[in-house]
């Protein structure tokens, strides 16, 4: 292991590679052969709700679980076998582990300790992480006297101390408030773009992985179930799973036909055909909309009334109920002054068609 | 009742009466009967100008001292190896350590009598196996004090030690290892210096049981093997009350003094970094 670290502490992320990874505790299966590549420099978030295999992976990246198929690569360096300790990998963890009979700064020096660097300049490395952290007054302090996000920050200092090519981060934020959190992920996203550190990020929170990655690898029952940019997710989402971890969508169901070779003519609107990418193989579609999409204004002669609504700060949110008993969700921006739509107010809806996504047998058509 | 629920401190108020009665009375008569008839000090005078009790003491303090680090040595691995193993070989364990504990330690030092006597089963067994021609002599040794007082102490030790090192959080370890600790720096750097206070814990209760160890060393030691409890009550049977008297008060201020210098040293918070 090397023990010379640049003098900026910036670093060449390396690109991750799964080839074929995967995860059976006999005959279950934690995680399905995955293949995946991340980029050097790259923050990649695995999102998904527990179970769903996005920390067994992390765990099998970091050297905790040992795979039962396929290769791990950092860089051009293979470490399916290589123990945990040789990996090179820095880790945030969930509970931050820090070492309880040690000050900030011995927590912060324990990586450089390990790679027998000297101790002058294992105290410059520490000093310079703490900087970055900006816990600087707090290297003598023991960790049970620190609050739990400066705990955090002593966690990430320590992992990035070494200067390792990938950083993983298991869920590290999800002890902390929501100010808290907000504030740590900019604070970690400005280090990671700082160091040009590779992340791995592991989050059950959808608002967090969409603020903090460059690419979010959505998880569901040991499978990916589509990788890509936030945007990308949330406006195409590949099928129903996605579209309703991702944000809030509204779902129903509505008759729907071929329409021609390429189209679907969907029972909405007297027959609305939209454009699809692949052929209609059942005569019911869900679809689902964005409840920042829904627009509707009081008319006595519209198809839903509003049940309820409520004041969320910067927007009102509106539970609507079609004439044929279809709950929606509509969020509308509050710009004005203007008060509410009373519960009762029949309205018209609306919505573009372009936002409206299409999924027959769970999986997107468009 | 409804008194008692809203003052549980009266909870202790029979226990109190017990210990006051039983306890802390009759030691304070001894104290008193130590300062000798005319109040002068003349058991002390005579216990420290005694070149015999003053031998016992050393003697009694070396022990205890030994047994003590023969404990920990053998403790150690035991409990660190139960607090990694399985559940069910860690509750085996746990049940051949403790099973002697429920054993009357009068009988327990007989059975080393039977075992390291003589013509004792072990003497027996290496005559006949051939290793020795001899029997040797075992009973009646400082030997035989330190390993029947090893084998009555031995929990008192794995019991704190064990406690402490599966109170480490299992992630610290896994922490240590993402950061490059092998094996062994991941035991010198976290797994040890984090048992500490249970090392600390077995150490203390196992050192002052041994300052004030009978029973053990009267049966399976030899006749110099007398130790400050044998002393006491050699005296008692002469019936010179005030010397026994000084010489306990003499043992109590040695656990108390060892007990407040171990404190002393090692605040427990500080191990633990939790001082504020």
């Amino acid at each position: 292991m090397s023990t010379v670290l640049s003098e900026s502490g910036r670093v060449n992320g390396s690109p991750v590679r799964f080839e074929g990874l995967g995860k059976r505790y006999g005959t279950f299966v934690a995680v399905h052969p995955t293949d995946l590549q991340v980029g050097a420099g790259e923050f990649l978030s695995f999102l998904g709700p527990s179970g769903s295999g996005k920390t067994t992976t992390l765990m099998m990246l970091a050297g905790f679980e040992a795979p039962t198929s396929g290769r791990i690569m950092v860089g051009e360096r293979d470490v399916t076998n290589i123990a945990p300790a040789r990996r090179d990998i820095g880790m945030v963890f969930q509970s931050y582990a820090l070492f309880p009979h040690m000050t900030v700064a011995q927590n912060i020096a324990f990586p450089l300790r390990m790679r027998r660097m000297a101790s002058a300049e294992r105290d410059r490395q520490v000093a310079r992480v703490l900087e970055i952290v900006g816990l600087g007054e707090f290297a003598a302090r023991y960790p049970a006297q620190l609050s739990g996000g400066q705990q955090q920050r002593v966690a990430l200092a320590r992992a990035i101390v070494f200067q390792p090519p990938v950083l993983l981060m298991d869920e590290p934020l999800s002890a902390l408030d929501k100010y808290l959190r907000s504030h740590l992920q900019s604070e970690i996203k400005r280090i990671q773009r700082e160091l040009g550190i590779t992340v791995v990020y592991v989050t059950h929170d959808q608002d967090e992985a969409m603020t903090m990655s460059d690419r979010i690898c959505v998880m569901r029952d040991g499978r990916i179930a589509q990788i890509g940019r936030p945007e990308d997710l949330y406006r195409a989402p590949e099928d129903e799973f996605v579209a309703g971890f991702l944000g809030e969508s509204n779902m129903f169901e509505r008759r729907a036909e071929a329409a021609g070779a390429g189209a679907v003519r969907v029972d909405l609107d007297g027959g609305l055909v939209i454009p699809a990418r692949r052929a209609l193989t059942a005569d019911r579609v869900r679809i689902s909309l964005r409840p920042e999409h829904l627009r509707f204004h009081a008319d006595a002669a519209g198809s839903a009334t509003v049940r309820d609504a409520t004041y969320v700060g910067d927007h009102r949110r509106y539970e609507l109920v079609l004439d044929d008993g279809t709950q929606l969700v509509a969020k509308v921006q509050v710009t004005d002054g203007s008060g509410a739509l009373a519960a009762g107010t029949r309205v018209a809806i609306d919505w573009p068609v372009a936002e409206m996504r299409l999924f027959a047998e769970g999986k997107a058509l468009q | 009742m409804s008194r008692i629920l809203r003052n549980p401190a009266l909870l202790i108020v029979p226990l109190l009466l017990f210990l006051l009665i039983f306890y802390l009375l009759p030691v304070i008569l001894m104290l008193g009967r130590s300062l000798g008839a005319e109040s002068d000090l003349a058991p002390y005078v005579a216990v420290f100008s005694s070149e015999v009790a003053i031998k016992v003491f050393v003697y009694t303090v070396k022990v205890a001292v030994f047994s003590t680090l023969i404990t920990l040595l053998l403790a150690y691995p035991l409990a660190y190896f139960m607090a990694t193993t399985s559940e069910r070989l860690s509750m085996v364990l746990l049940a051949i350590v403790l099973v002697p504990f429920w054993t009357s330690i009068l009988i327990r030092s007989y059975a080393w009598m039977v075992l390291l006597g003589q013509r004792g089963v072990i003497n027996g067994f290496l005559v006949w196996v051939g290793v020795i021609d001899q029997p040797i002599r075992m009973l009646n040794t400082p030997f035989a004090v330190y390993i029947g007082m090893v084998h009555v102490l031995l929990p008192f030790m794995v019991l704190p030690i064990l406690g402490s090192l599966k109170g480490i959080d299992g992630r610290l370890v896994a922490a240590a290892e993402n950061l490059g600790a092998g094996p062994l720096a991941v035991f010198r750097h976290i797994i040890l210096p984090l048992s500490l206070p249970g090392v600390l814990a077995g150490s203390v209760l196992v050192f002052v049981l041994a300052l004030g160890f009978y029973i053990t060393p009267a049966l399976v030691g030899g006749p110099r093997d007398m130790t400050i409890s044998m002393l006491i009550a050699q005296e008692v049977d002469l019936l010179r009350w005030d010397i026994a008297s000084a010489l306990a008060a003499v043992l109590l201020v040695a656990t108390l003094l060892t007990l407040l210098a171990i404190s002393r040293a090692i605040s427990l918070d500080r191990v633990m970094g939790k001082s504020r």
